[in-house]
């Protein structure tokens, strides 16, 4: 085919407007709908954490606060390299290292406050082993839909596409995860939420390498 | 292009038909065969059209097309199984990598240039083209090396804004 026929043929399809369409549009969506789904996943699986004592905790807001600002920051990420030409947000990288910043330093002022003793407990709760697979797997659910509605735009770096769909679905998980666990220290969270979250980025960057594709 | 979101068959077209010499020119430059370059300017075409809703009329159009132009070349060369490193292009390459015999491209630097004062285009002529050294260069335009360093920063960076400010 010659490219002026191709640019006839499309000239003549281009009768059809196609207004601008912004990323948030698809992504939200696709969010609200991955965070009810892994709700629903997690009470069949697990069951929740009595909620009237919990909400009353500090930690589980830390936790909450902590998986959130994940998501916002991979959020911030994702929605620029969505688009051709997009630049990588610096707000999101900001808000990225903020996060990871709060936690390190509440989880370093309650380790050094607590006996030598408590230390193993502080670290490893009852439930290290466990903590970071569970977030990965209510996490995929999220990323499946944040990468579908992610496929009809165009991002150009697919990777790092990827990676912040996997950054924003691993935050995502690991608030609805706190629904469930009840690890209330900040160095459990600073390392085994973050272990989680960090392996979806990880896997979210090597699989959205291939899905994105168009 | 914000047109052809709106609908406009003929501006579409006439766009398409644009931005066509332009991502030939961009392809002939990194690939060997012909049939290879039209293909990617087919390809590149066709994404475009159905990834128009895509672009962001607040942001300038250039960067968008050759976002899409970059990313369907390294699909091929990945799908080719080759490794590439593609350096983010900018102008300097524009200029440096070009064979400066092929007459359309030297009509386009010519026409790019003409666009500086005279005495940085003779300086930006003697360093980038005709492959003078710096010092020589300096030593051709009777200043000094510091002074032409700094006539050629401001040209490239100057030429760059002409290149990308070019609405297409």
């Amino acid at each position: 085919m010659k490219t002026s026929e191709l640019i006839g043929a499309l000239a003549s399809a281009g009768g059809e407007p196609s207004p601008p369409r912004r990323p948030l549009a698809r992504i939200a969506p696709a969010a609200i709908a991955g965070v009810v789904l892994a709700l629903a996943a997690l009470s069949l699986w697990l069951g929740m954490q009595p909620l009237a004592a919990a909400i009353r905790a500090d930690w589980f807001w830390m936790k909450a606060a902590y998986c959130l600002a994940l998501a916002v920051s991979g959020l911030l990420i994702l929605l620029p390299s969505l688009r051709p030409g997009g630049r990588i947000s610096a707000v999101g990288l900001a808000a990225l290292a903020m996060a990871l910043a709060g936690i390190a330093v509440m989880a370093g002022q309650e380790w050094v406050s607590a006996p030598a003793t408590l230390w193993p407990k502080l670290w490893l709760g009852d439930s290290w082993d466990l903590c970071p697979w569970r977030i990965l797997l209510l996490a995929a659910p999220i990323y499946a839909l944040l990468i579908g509605g992610a496929r009809p735009l165009a991002p150009t770096r697919l990777g790092l596409a990827g990676a912040a769909a996997g950054l924003m679905a691993g935050g995502l998980a690991g608030a609805v995860y706190g629904f469930y666990c009840q690890e209330h220290t900040a160095p459990f969270v600073a390392l085994w939420y973050s272990l989680g979250i960090g392996l979806s980025a990880a896997l979210g960057a090597l699989v959205g390498a291939r899905l994105l594709r168009w | 292009m914000v047109a052809s979101q709106a609908g406009d068959s003929d501006a579409h077209g006439r766009l398409l038909v644009r931005l066509a010499g332009h991502l030939r020119a961009y392809f002939a430059r990194r690939l060997r065969g012909a049939d290879d370059v039209e293909d990617l300017v087919q390809e590149t075409l066709l994404a475009v059209h159905l990834k128009r809703a895509t672009y962001d009329p607040s942001y300038r159009f250039a960067p968008w097309a050759f976002a899409i132009a970059r990313y369907k070349l390294v699909d091929r060369y990945r799908r080719r199984g080759g490794r590439v490193s593609l350096p983010l292009e900018s102008a300097t390459d524009l200029l440096a990598s070009d064979n400066p015999e092929e007459g359309a491209v030297r009509r386009d630097v010519a026409k790019l240039l003409a666009k500086l004062p005279e005495r940085q285009q003779r300086l930006m002529r003697d360093v980038k083209l005709q492959g003078y050294s710096m010092d020589e260069a300096a030593a051709r335009a009777g200043i000094s090396v510091t002074a032409a360093k700094v006539a050629v920063h401001r040209s490239m960076k100057r030429l760059m804004r002409e290149v990308f400010d070019e609405d297409l």
